[in-house]
């Protein structure tokens, strides 16, 4: 177990370093750079071009590639993701307050999406047939196939313009104002909870149908349990099974959808970060939040993978 | 000894795409205090599903007890609904059933000690210490070495021989008066299956539970079952004690089944022929297609009741009686 810890974690430190590559190389061959941005930014100022080439140079950015790299990563190894380029704030401070924001939202989907996805599989599969069981199948069918902005357009539209009993957009920690943190909230976490809920929902629905016919269910009608106890014993362990696996792939969902959903909502979170930055050509702004995402994502699965073999029995790690 | 189990006129029906099949058809058979029966048929003639009737444990749907009565000391179980409080105090306490797949009959998620428990807690409310305790007494009486350490084990840790000795140790818990053993040996090597046979059989002695063994072996009705029924095609076409019919058999397909049981030195003699679709089926005799005894009358009357022949023992088929007077 221990060894396999390790191991996992020596994994996860690989992957990082080959995203940390992957994101480095593509941000440059993205055509423009931050200095490019920064001189448009401020074009009322008069640029020559040797201004320019020197402000380059001060940034470290007419270093060969590799020593960037290797000055950069050595730096965000020791935890000090650097300044950034076009506005010279330190990113690991933004990291850290944005990481919460969306953290924030992204656990309260994934609680969300973690309890009703698979109450509403397991409704489904006992009434299967029946009108709940359509209207959930039904249902879970479009919340994977609607697309997040559409699906976020449209409830802003609903309920903020129509109806006018939320608000737009931006967001309020809880701890500044729980009241209007909490309303601002409800779109995004709903729409970033759709899709896991929807996921979550089916897979369960499929997965209590077969275990449902399984001999060790007719074994244990047959030694008298009743029906709740059939469920909550027999069947329910052995179908979150699937439903376990498929929370890791729900966590990289959430991350990933909090790029679409914060800029949607105009939340500021890690996400919208990331996606300004990019737009900004802000190298290491886009570096260190892309690092953290494959972080959160990299350990989440770890969590998963260790959790399944919590709830199955015959999964052994060595 | 007394009457334990009446069935009669059981029926039970599957909808399919294809018509309604009627795997049980009107049977009727009894079983007393601590006998040993035997339900002998090929697979598919409705001997499971004749016992999962009796349990209320076809699956529903597709299934269905459309007829017939289950009289367990006195009260009729099918009154009950499958679900029903009544239903579950009788499984697993007064009857219990081991079933043909050892591989996949004990849940995988849960250890052995609490699949066991579970059926002392729920029925007599025994403390969890003691359950486990009686669970464990319970799994050496079944021959498992070393039970103490074995009870905490999860059923893919086990082999077949002997997750099915942990299902015979489920089944006797709770002390039941009936256990009704569905192929129970039948997807095990031929050691170990002669090794369940007997710790069943002397199981059953120790305790005077009366045991319903369903089977397509007639090796193993012969040695351990004190009164056969013979299933055809969701009927029973014959009944008696062992003797009677191993020296008389009085239906054709007893017969048949009879010569193809293998000795040494002997050519096998197959029943020709393939047992009829049990789809919307006629009401003639169900062997009609494959008997070398038919006569004209036969096409035309429906499938005769059990007419008795002598003692316990009665057939359905009135050609072969009647050939006997």
């Amino acid at each position: 177990m221990t060894t396999y810890v390790i191991r996992r974690v020596l994994h996860a430190l690989v992957v990082v370093f080959i995203v940390s590559i992957i994101v480095f190389l593509l941000i440059r061959a993205l055509p423009g750079d931050p200095i490019e941005m920064l001189v448009a930014q401020n074009a009322s100022q008069e640029w020559t071009p040797e201004m320019v080439e020197e402000l380059r140079r001060s940034k470290g950015l007419l270093d060969p590639v590799p020593v960037q790299y290797v000055k950069w990563f050595s730096q965000m190894a020791r935890g000090d993701f650097g300044v950034s380029i076009t506005h010279n704030y330190n990113i690991g401070d933004q990291i850290k307050d944005r990481a919460v924001v969306t953290l924030l939202i992204g656990l309260t989907a994934f609680l969300i999406g973690l309890v009703v996805g698979p109450l509403l599989g397991i409704i489904s599969a006992i009434r299967r047939g029946k009108w709940v069981d359509n209207l959930v199948t039904v249902s879970a069918n479009i919340g994977i196939t609607a697309p997040q902005f559409w699906v976020a357009i449209l409830l802003i539209f609903l309920f903020s313009m129509r109806l006018q009993i939320l608000p737009i957009y931006g967001y309020t920690l809880p701890w500044v104002n729980l009241g209007q943190s909490i309303r601002q909230s409800i779109l995004p976490v709903f729409v970033t909870a759709l899709g896991p809920i929807a996921s979550s929902a089916r897979q369960t629905r499929s997965s209590v149908l077969e275990v449902l016919g399984e001999d060790y269910i007719r074994t244990a009608w047959a030694k008298g349990m009743n029906e709740r106890k059939v469920l909550l014993k027999h069947i329910l362990k052995n179908s979150l099974m699937p439903v376990v696996t498929l929370q890791g792939q729900m966590l990289r969902m959430i991350v990933g959808g909090s790029v679409v959903v914060e800029r949607v909502f105009v939340i500021p979170g890690l996400g919208k970060f990331l996606v300004d930055a990019m737009l900004g050509r802000d190298y290491t702004v886009v570096q260190g939040s892309a690092v953290v995402m494959t972080i959160v994502v990299v350990l989440s699965s770890l969590i998963v993978d260790l959790l399944y073999g919590w709830i199955d029995p015959r999964i052994q790690y060595d | 000894m007394g009457r334990l189990l009446t069935v009669t006129g059981l029926t039970t029906e599957f909808r399919t795409e294809r018509g309604t099949v009627r795997a049980v058809n009107d049977v009727s058979y009894t079983v007393d205090e601590s006998e040993i029966v035997g339900l002998v048929g090929e697979s598919g003639c409705g001997k499971s599903v004749s016992q999962l009737s009796v349990m209320q444990l076809v699956p529903n749907p597709p299934g269905k007890i459309m007829a017939g009565t289950v009289d367990f000391n006195g009260t009729n179980l099918l009154k009950y609904k499958r679900e029903s409080r009544e239903m579950c105090a009788i499984r697993g306490r007064d009857i219990s059933m081991i079933f043909q797949e050892p591989m996949t009959s004990l849940n995988p998620a849960l250890t052995v000690n609490r699949q066991m428990t579970e059926v002392l807690i729920e029925h007599l409310g025994t403390e969890p210490k003691t359950a486990r305790e009686q669970s464990i007494d319970m799994l050496s009486q079944v021959g498992i070495p070393d039970p103490g350490k074995r009870v905490d084990d999860y059923p893919h840790q086990l082999s077949g021989g002997m997750r099915q000795r942990v299902m015979v140790a489920m089944a006797m818990l709770c002390n039941p008066k009936l256990i009704i053993a569905d192929e129970a040996t039948t997807a095990l090597d031929a050691t170990i299956q002669a090794q369940l046979l007997e710790l069943l059989y002397d199981m059953v002695n120790k305790y005077k539970t009366a045991l319903v063994m369903v089977t397509h072996n007639l090796g193993i009705v012969a040695r351990y079952v004190h009164r056969i029924n013979v299933m055809y095609a969701g009927r029973i076409v014959e009944s008696g004690t062992v003797d009677e019919i191993w020296a008389n058999p009085m239906h054709p397909y007893t017969e048949g089944l009879l010569k193809c049981v293998p000795k040494l030195g002997e050519k096998l003699v197959p029943i020709k022929g393939m047992p009829p679709s049990l789809v919307n089926r006629p009401d003639t005799c169900p062997f009609l297609a494959r008997c070398r005894y038919r006569q004209k009358s036969c096409f035309e009357q429906s499938c005769s009741e059990m007419t008795c022949v002598e003692g316990t023992h009665y057939t359905t088929c009135s050609v072969l009686l009647g050939g006997q007077e």
